[in-house]
């Protein structure tokens, strides 16, 4: 996963007529098409910012002009809302299994790419046998065995299972087994022990694959549904997601709180994709090969 | 490891080697163990005790009681709503996999084909990536189809004149399909756009300058026979990954059509929110192991049909 490569001008051809309505044509589309893509998110900041009767009004309000911010206070201290505990939830689960899956995977990928372990091809291959089962329905399965260690209704029912991902160890054995031996080498002749050699050069030198998967595990863990859905039964255990899944199909009469409620939701991943969006596009093309 | 000057005994060198080997093994497992070990407990466990269940009937509890042979699966082939739960995503696989591919290659092929603003379209059409299913499908049932006069579509429809229309509801004529692909084709599009420009990036500019040399006027021509066979394999991945995303379909289905007093669920009941209801709700989870296990035939056997259809050159995978 190297930096983003750099986007060579397309070939120059002479500029007549034919080819500058294909540009305006080009970028008329784009722009047309860029405000539809645009369109939810304003909604739910609009929406988020205005009352209920501006809401349900026949008349289109363009801007919440003035902002009405009382609309977080609605949605804090509605109590069918526990918004707090969803925020404090989420980001446990989310921090907790993003760190640990990274850190598992990568110290897998290492052993796999480096350590020269007679049974290590067949190891992989029992790991990548796991690749073939569809994530979503072992969600039977993965219940009955978190059910039957007592799991439910507690936060490491929600973050364990999701610990131990197998395609992210396969990511970072391809990265470690394209990194340059002569380091390792340097390092072995310094005395470092196979632990010293991960922890002082190879990590150090993996922050940019670890930023790209850590920032998609981090987005799918945040906005994951049904898992937590299942596990976290009783409110006190519910994230974000539930919290809201659970005020939008009980009761739709409060729209700017459930608005507020979504903004809030999805404002931290909207700061991550603003700040950090190459890393997240390298992590995507890196995912995009599981094929 | 240094160079022996001095020569040592077999049994030595030996013992060293052994000890040597011992230190690989023990290293090796400290770094792979953690992560396998996970694996054993969380996945190879649970489906293999899945599979077993699926023969017995275990209602309220997770061990098997009584041995039923085929039973379970036979009960749910005989059962008309998993039938139709598996009719339902199949017609939702052949909504959103074709409009999905069609936009996101299209999305990139103009974000590709642009000079300036390259990076702003691209954001602005991968940032809806960033969105839940949650928060989407509340935007899409409580204000675009909200089936309200004040709701956005309604709005629009308005403006031409239309009455409005109530989107969620009605199975005649069937608007909710609109609803429940608009909001998965918003949400992942950009992902796949992605792909897409990725793929883009690797044809040889050469290629085309060829060519134009050759004459060739670029548009339509240049894109059937450079453009779309270069970009084959990701055309394949994306349709893969597609498929088996559209096959567990749950999030927008529960949130856009469940809620207190609405029977919307019966329009469209794809085979997670089914078997939710097998397992979770009815917890019986012999039939409900026995659902999982047809739904992963499924799909592994579209994703090597569909393998096989694309005939997947994978040295270019590498």
């Amino acid at each position: 996963m190297s930096a983003v490569t750099p986007r060579l001008p397309p070939p120059r051809r002479p500029l007549n007529t034919g080819r500058l309505l294909g540009q305006v044509l080009t970028y008329t589309a784009l722009v047309l098409l860029a405000i539809l893509f645009l369109i939810p998110y304003y909604i739910i900041f609009r929406n988020a910012l205005l009352s209920q009767p501006q809401i349900t009004a026949f008349t289109w309000t363009w801007l919440p002009i003035p902002p009405r911010f009382e609309n977080l206070r609605a949605i804090l201290e509605d109590p069918t809302a526990p918004m707090l505990t969803g925020l404090r939830n989420s980001a446990i689960i989310a921090t907790v299994q993003t760190s640990g899956s990274i850190l598992l995977a990568s110290m897998a990928g290492y052993g796999l790419a480096r350590i020269p372990y007679r049974w290590a091809n067949q190891v992989f291959f029992l790991m990548l046998v796991t690749l073939m089962i569809p994530g979503a329905v072992t969600f039977v399965p993965s219940y009955v065995l978190v059910a039957s260690f007592g799991w439910i209704n507690t936060l490491h029912g929600i973050i364990v299972p999701g610990l131990f991902s197998t395609f992210n160890a396969f990511l970072f054995r391809q990265f470690y087994l394209e990194f340059p031996s002569e380091l390792e080498d340097a390092g072995r002749v310094d005395g470092l022990s196979y632990w010293g050699i991960y922890r002082h050069i190879l990590l150090p030198n993996s922050v940019g694959i670890i930023t790209a998967l850590g920032l998609l595990g981090f987005i799918g863990s945040w906005n994951a549904f049904l898992w937590p859905l299942i596990i976290g039964q009783r409110s006190a255990y519910w994230t974000v997601q539930i919290v809201l899944s659970t005020f939008l199909t009980a009761q739709t009469i409060n729209l700017p709180a459930l608005f507020m409620g979504a903004a809030i939701a999805v404002l931290p991943l909207l700061l991550i994709f603003i700040f950090a969006q190459s890393y997240i596009v390298e992590g995507v093309k890196a995912t995009g090969i599981k094929g | 490891m240094s160079v022996q000057s001095v020569p040592t005994s077999t049994a030595a060198h030996a013992s060293r080697q052994r000890r040597r080997q011992l230190r690989t093994t023990l290293a090796f497992w400290g770094f792979v163990g953690p992560l396998f070990l996970g694996l054993i407990v969380f996945t190879y466990i649970p489906v293999l005790w899945g599979f077993v269940l699926s023969f017995f009937e275990a209602k309220r509890t997770v061990t098997p009681t009584t041995f039923v042979g085929l039973e379970n699966y036979l009960t749910l082939f005989r059962d008309r709503a998993f039938i139709q739960s598996l009719i339902t995503v199949a017609l939702f696989a052949l909504f959103i996999v074709p409009a999905t591919t069609a936009l996101a290659l299209g999305l990139a092929l103009l974000v590709n084909s642009i000079t300036r603003g390259q990076t702003f379209f691209r954001s602005v059409f991968f940032i809806p990536t960033a969105c839940s299913y949650v928060v989407a499908s509340l935007v899409w049932k409580l204000n675009i189809f909200n089936g309200l006069p004040f709701g956005l579509a309604n709005m629009v429809l308005y403006q031409f004149g239309q009455d409005p229309i109530v989107w969620i509801g009605p199975p005649n004529p069937p608007w909710y399909w609109l609803v429940l692909v608009s909001v998965r084709l918003w949400l992942q599009v950009g992902f796949y756009m992605i792909l897409f420009l990725a793929g883009l990036q690797e044809i040889p500019r050469s290629l085309y300058e060829a060519a134009y040399v050759d004459g060739a006027s670029g548009g339509w021509t240049t894109f059937r026979n450079i453009t779309f066979p270069l970009l084959r394999n990701t055309t394949a991945a994306v349709v893969v990954l597609n498929i088996i995303a559209a096959f567990q379909a749950f999030d927008e289905f529960i949130n856009i059509l469940s809620g207190t007093g609405s029977s919307n669920i019966n329009l469209a009941r794809p085979p997670l929110v089914y078997l939710y209801g097998i397992a979770i709700g009815s917890q019986d989870f012999g039939l409900g192991t026995a659902g999982a296990f047809i739904l992963a035939a499924i799909i592994i056997g579209i994703t090597l049909l569909q393998n096989r259809f694309f005939a997947f050159g994978r040295e270019e995978r590498a």
